[in-house]
């Protein structure tokens, strides 16, 4: 098989504005990835099914993962004049400029987004997986993708079940619909930011992240069972 | 009657019972289950019915594909929140005198599951079930003891005054009502005639 580099190399002969990027894993089974700007992944994906060296004609998995906003914390050398006292030759106080270097952290966000991932794999030519990788802009409004559905049939319900659980739009997909959850649901459950419904009960083995939860919710349950027994 | 008169005419050949006695026996002996099932406890239910536990020594063989025809629901896996009104819908269509088994450890709390988002944490939040099978799956056995003991249920049943079955009594409650699937989660997210929050003491 052609490696992920060599690929690259073939997209971008064809389509040169292409917008690919190489995303090495630095893991032992460094399984490299490419990125593929949306704008041409269908394009590019036809040429991958359709090229008779990679002829890639079977889409395995599609799934979704979810990159939260990250707050990045960066130390940076900050350079600034100060005005010190020293004593000066004849015995006074003399005011001197000094440059002092001092390290300052500096805390920024990095917005997340959303990615869809896609791997390849070859029955003609018996290689793969390749794994291809798309970007949205960001988690909240600008989350459509092109549809790899056209290109690959077996794409059809699992990207719908990466709209459904992480909402990535895919734009071009035929009936693009949630699968899993109900019609009227408006949460996406695998985001990280989402909150489950508070329908908690007691655990027996309750610690950590559970216990907390368990706590929070006792009140008002306690409240609700206390007032139905008043009421009933 | 006298428990050892009752013998002495039955070794002269002359049977006495009540109507009561009569009618349980009928219906514990015929009780016709549902044909359905909702995740892997089902492959355990089936087993049950094969020939090697052969649940037709209960007079339970004859699986019925409708609701209407069925005496008994055997709530056999996980009750997903998309499934759940459907599973409540179902039992409302069964004709009385009706029961509920809910089979393992979903559908008795939401199982290995509990702490999902689409999982139900217990059928017993919407219909009144008569008896729970602890177990991931629950063995043929376990089943079959569930039987016995939903036998036994009908058996000690009277047929007036207190504790007679629901059917049997014209004010008690005859439909459930069915969840809503609504933005976040089911509405509302428990029957409170069925399932009273309970108050846990920690
Ligand atoms: S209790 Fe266990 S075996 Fe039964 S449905 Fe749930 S996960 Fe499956």
């Amino acid at each position: 098989m052609k490696s992920v580099q060599e690929i690259k190399t073939a997209i971008e002969t064809a389509f040169p504005a292409a917008g690919l990027e190489f995303v090495p894993n630095p893991g032992p089974s460094a399984q490299h990835s490419l990125r593929l700007g949306p704008d041409c992944a269908v394009d590019v994906a036809t040429f991958l099914r359709d090229d008779p060296e990679l002829a890639f004609d079977f889409l395995s998995n599609v799934s979704g993962v979810d990159w939260p906003d990250k707050k990045v914390a960066e130390k940076v050398k900050v350079t600034r004049t100060v005005t010190k006292t020293v004593d000066g030759p004849d015995g006074q106080k003399v005011d001197q400029q000094v440059e002092e270097t001092v390290e300052e952290t500096r805390e920024h966000i990095e917005p997340g987004f959303l990615e869809a991932v896609y791997h390849l794999y070859s029955v003609a030519k018996k290689q793969g997986p390749l794994v291809l990788r798309m970007r949205t802009v960001n988690r909240t409004g600008q989350t459509s993708l092109p549809s790899l559905t056209p290109v690959w049939r077996s794409a059809e319900f699992q990207e719908r079940e990466v709209f459904d659980l992480f909402g990535i739009d895919f734009t071009g997909h035929p009936d693009l619909r949630r699968i899993l959850m109900w019609p009227e649901f408006k949460d996406h459950p695998m985001r990280k930011d989402y909150v489950e419904p508070d329908d908690f009960e007691y655990e027996p083995t309750a610690h950590d992240e559970v216990l907390r939860r368990a706590q929070e919710h006792k009140g008002s349950e306690q409240q609700t069972a206390s007032s139905d027994r008043a009421g009933s | 009657m006298d428990q050892n008169l009752r013998i002495e005419l039955g070794k002269q050949g002359i049977f006495v019972t009540t109507i009561e006695e009569l009618y349980n026996w009928g219906r514990r002996s015929s009780v016709w289950p549902m044909q359905f099932g909702l995740a892997c406890c089902a492959i355990e239910m089936i087993a049950t019915t094969m020939a090697r536990y052969d649940l037709a020594r209960f007079g339970a063989e004859v699986f019925r594909p409708s609701p209407r025809q069925a005496d008994l629901m055997i709530v056999s896996g996980t009750v997903t929140k998309k499934m759940a009104p459907q599973v409540v819908r179902l039992y409302n269509q069964m004709a009385e005198p009706r029961y509920v088994i809910a089979m393992g450890a979903c559908a008795i709390s939401g199982g290995p599951f509990k702490q999902g988002y689409n999982v139900l944490k217990g059928i017993d939040r919407y219909i009144p079930v008569d008896v729970h099978i602890p177990g991931c799956p629950p063995r043929p056995e376990a089943l079959i003891q569930a039987f016995m003991t939903l036998q036994k249920k009908i058996d000690g049943q009277p047929l007036t005054g207190e504790g007679r079955p629901r059917f049997l009594d014209p004010n008690a409650q005859g439909e459930f009502p069915v969840p809503e699937q609504g933005e976040h989660d089911l509405e509302p997210a428990s029957n409170k005639g069925v399932w009273p929050v309970p108050i846990t003491i920690r």
